[in-house]
């Protein structure tokens, strides 16, 4: 920044300078100056020797962030579609992100979650970003539709959402919405998300709310808190496979004798047949 | 849009009827509108490019009206934009997005590819080379009506009722591929791709025709060393352009047939409008590299030819030599050939492999070295000369000044740690309309204003080019000059409003700023229009060389006839920039003076040159009559 600065001033002062000193009298005679090797070796040799500098702080500044993120990272799934954001946490039971399938997506299993693969079961759906202070955070970032770009303005960090293909990034959260909130002396700041690639009529109104917890452990007590993606639709115990459904219905937290329950208990379904 | 009713083709043939006096055989079609003479041909360019300019900048008003006055109601405009306003008085979101894309595609390629190298390629190759016409006359009117035919279609595309193209100027899958994400990628999109394909057809022509002119009809004498910088800067960017805009036709190809076809070359895993689509295996990323490797070299075919023409007008103006002659054409040959491996540059954060992003900022940063070397060299050429501050040689300096901004900031966006944050926010949008929009855009008037005397046998006011170049001037800092801040906050581009965010609602006082002067530089533009259609009938008569410039074009009479010299061309013996050389009589030596002709200023191994000449004597001889 400074280096760029400093050039920046002194090419332009140089050259309103040479532009005012050299304007036209009538009679006099400019220079014939036609090249000097020298000179202009000085200054090709200069830039290069600068920008190596630049290139190579930035590039260990861009394998630091792209780097593979450790193994005991927060996983979070972000989804992005026309015109809004949808957040996928793994789930206290597992910590694993269960396994989806466009074609699975429907107006209610809005994850295209397939339902053969245990680790959905307990994955929960989240309309805010809930992130903790102080732990790596890896973003799995998938689009259902068109393009779209995570933004995280305070963060610095963006990722594109490509539909067909999973992006990611990494990152430690140093400050807790709490403590942005007492340096900015605003109690009513609040973390956001946008979408910076253009996606459509609605692009400019994708902001997904964003809080980071204090600690690691309030986080887990808020993802304590939330229900299971398949208790908040227990329809979908149906497409389960029957040998694992009871597995499900203890994982998303699913009383036995609910309805929903005893609708899908096997012995039901083989009545039907 | 009905108030840009100025149609390019009855334009053109207004101009011409009465500009430029013709001497020689033909009717009005022939002479005027299907004409095979260069210096016509550049003229059609030149006005089609100027109508363009006049819309796109129009468009672009329309939408910083929304950015720096969201709460203004706009129903004044209703007569204008119809059904594309709200009740309430405000723009459309989609139609908002529209005005971007169309002002992005034809500022791009319509003004500043086509209106740029169009005009120039063509007024000034056949000219500076010393040579009677193109290698054919019939392609490169073919590459002007294939150009109007595919603005034809562009424009058609404003009025159609689902809007033009709107999926932003890069027209990114699987948005641009799919109607029922949004209207505009409906017929819209369509148009745009037919427009496009036909657009590239006539780059392709006037290209070739470009490289085939410069190495095969140079006239005696005229060695690649001796060629005006102008022509080396024309001759690189039509080779880029041959080399890079068939890559975005095959992009734009592949689109039209996921699009139309059902094939899935660039889409994958898509559930919209509550259905999952067949389609599986495309990547999107894939377009993005194929546009990209026509997209970057594009961002030299556009700068190349303003930094051509800057160089030839500092050098005469300074009347000095240019300085570092071979480090110019050097640097020139360097950016053109690294133009072709930093397209990913603007993928860093698409998803693409992170080990790419090093190596294609590695390689984007390097391009600084010869851009630098370029800036000292202008630097340079003006110190210690004699300054004429002419508008022509002020928008050169202008140029120069963007290029210089928007290349500083263009290591901070090109160093992809650093990108993470500015992609697609307003930091990116100031960065490439001052190094490259801005830029090229007063390559283009320096040019205008320089050869406007050869073009249409008048000056134009100087007055009023003054007036011009300080209003665009002051006008573009203001405008882009903010944006860097705003994009260094975050503030997302293509964005219809921001007041969805707690973040992005600060700064709305520097965006009415930048509205305002947004209007003021546009409205500037209007002392330009009429400097320039004054000049043609009713300006000063210019002489055959007003300038005292050494280059071939001002040794032909005031409003050269098809043919270019009445009589034999001129033979050259001399670099184009002997200006003020010490000894000499004048402080310009054109480049048909024989150096046995200036004993007194030739240096001793240019003596050494006299006795080759001598052997040439008739040739010597005749040249001297012009």
């Amino acid at each position: 920044m400074a280096i760029t600065v400093v050039a920046f001033v002194i090419i332009t002062i140089v050259m309103f300078w040479f532009t005012f000193k050299y304007r036209y009298v009538e009679g006099r005679r400019a220079s014939f100056i036609a090249d000097d090797h020298k000179l202009e070796i000085v200054w090709t040799v200069i830039p290069a020797i600068v920008l190596a500098l630049l290139i190579f702080s930035g590039l260990r500044a861009w394998n630091d962030i792209t780097g593979p993120a450790s193994k005991d990272a927060v996983v979070i799934e972000l989804i992005g579609q026309q015109f809004l954001w949808t957040a996928r946490y793994p789930g206290v039971k597992d910590s694993q992100l269960g396994k989806h399938n466009y074609q699975m997506i429907d107006a209610s299993n809005e994850f295209g979650l397939d339902l053969s693969d245990k680790n959905t079961y307990d994955d929960f759906k989240s309309l805010e970003l809930h992130l903790p202070k102080g732990k790596e955070v890896q973003l799995m970032i998938r689009a259902k539709d068109v393009l779209h770009s995570v933004f995280l303005p305070h963060f610095r960090l963006k990722m594109d959402a490509v539909p067909g293909m999973h992006t990611t990034f990494k990152f430690i959260p140093t400050k807790s919405t709490a403590d942005m909130r007492a340096e900015t002396g605003n109690p009513n700041f609040n973390y956001e998300m946008a979408c910076t690639e253009i996606c459509g009529r609605g692009h400019f109104s994708m902001r997904f709310p964003v809080f980071v917890h204090d600690t690691v452990e309030d986080y887990e007590k808020w993802m304590a808190s939330q229900e299971a993606w398949l208790k908040q639709n227990p329809d979908y115990l149906q497409r389960v496979p029957a040998e694992l459904r009871e597995a499900a219905m203890i994982k998303a937290g699913i009383p036995m004798d609910s309805k929903e329950a005893i609708l899908a208990s096997p012995v039901t379904v083989t009545a039907k047949f | 849009m009905a108030t840009i009713d100025i149609h390019p083709h009855t334009t053109t043939e207004h101009h011409d009827d009465h500009g430029h006096e013709h001497e020689h055989h033909g009717n009005f079609w022939t002479n005027y509108v299907f004409c095979e003479d260069h210096k016509v041909i550049a003229k059609q360019f030149l006005i089609t490019g100027m109508a363009w300019a006049l819309i796109g900048g129009t468009l672009s008003v329309l939408f910083r009206l929304q950015l720096g006055f969201p709460e203004a109601d706009l129903s004044w405009l209703k007569p204008i934009l119809g059904g594309w306003l709200t009740p309430e008085g405000k723009i459309d979101p989609e139609f908002y997005l529209a005005l971007v894309t169309m002002h992005g595609t034809i500022m791009v390629f319509f003004v500043l590819t086509a209106g740029l190298s169009g005009t120039f390629s063509n007024f000034l190759i056949p000219l500076q080379i010393g040579a009677r016409d193109m290698a054919s006359g019939f392609m490169n009117m073919l590459s002007y009506w294939f150009f109007f035919l595919s603005s034809v279609i562009m424009f058609t595309s404003l009025f159609i009722s689902t809007g033009p193209a709107s999926g932003g100027w890069v027209i990114y899958p699987p948005l641009s591929a799919l109607p029922q994400a949004m209207q505009g990628s409906g017929l819209g999109m369509t148009l745009w791709l037919v427009a496009m394909a036909l657009f590239i057809v006539s780059s392709l022509l006037g290209g070739i025709n470009y490289i085939t002119t410069v190495i095969n009809l140079r006239t005696k004498g005229m060695s690649f060393t001796k060629l005006p910088l102008t022509i080396w800067a024309f001759f690189f960017t039509a080779i880029i352009g041959v080399l890079s805009f068939p890559v975005l036709f095959a992009a734009a190809l592949l689109l039209i047939f996921d699009r139309s076809f059902g094939t899935s070359f660039y889409l994958s895993d898509i559930y919209i409008g509550g259905e999952a689509l067949p389609n599986q295996g495309g990547s999107p990323i894939l377009f993005q590299h194929l546009f990209w490797f026509l997209g970057h070299p594009e961002v030299y075919i556009v700068l190349l030819p303003a930094l051509g023409i800057t160089s030839e007008i500092i050098a005469t103006n300074s009347r000095k030599p240019i300085f570092g002659y071979k480090a110019m054409v050097g640097s020139m040959l360097f950016i053109a050939i690294l133009s072709f491996v930093v397209w990913a540059h603007h993928m860093f954060v698409t998803g693409m492999n992170p080990f790419l992003g090093s190596i294609f900022t590695l390689l984007t940063l390097i391009i600084a070295v010869p851009s630098a070397v370029k800036i000292f060299n202008y630097v340079t050429t003006l110190w210690k000369g004699n300054i004429r501050f002419t508008a022509a040689m002020l928008f050169s300096i202008g140029l120069v000044s963007f290029f210089l901004t928007g290349g500083i900031t263009g290591i901070f966006l090109g160093n992809s740690a650093i990108d993470i944050q500015l992609h697609d926010t307003y930091f990116v949008v100031a960065h490439f309309h001052l190094v490259m929009g801005s830029a090229s855009f007063f390559g283009m008037m320096a040019g205008v204003y320089h050869w406007f005397p050869k073009m249409f046998g008048r000056m134009l006011n100087e007055k009023l080019g003054t007036i011009h170049f300080w209003l665009t001037f002051v006008g573009v800092y203001l405008v882009f000059f903010p944006m860097h801040y705003i994009g260094i906050a975050g503030f997302p581009r293509r964005y219809y409003s921001w007041t969805n965010f707690e973040t992005f609602s600060g700064f709305a006082d520097l965006n009415m700023l930048v509205s305002v002067a947004a209007i003021i530089t546009l409205s500037a533009q209007f002392i330009f229009l009429f400097n320039f259609i004054y000049s043609i009938f009713r300006g000063k008569v210019a002489s055959a060389n007003p300038w005292n410039s050494n280059t071939l074009e001002w040794t032909t009479p005031r409003s050269p006839g098809h043919g270019n010299w009445p009589g034999e061309i001129p033979t050259v013996y001399r670099w184009p920039y002997d200006y003020s050389k010490p000894g000499a009589k004048d402080d310009f030596i054109p480049q048909h003076i024989p150096y046995s002709e200036t004993p007194e200023s030739n240096l001793p191994h240019e003596n050494e040159l006299v006795k080759l000449e001598m052997n040439d004597g008739a040739i010597v001889v005749e040249s001297n009559k012009h």
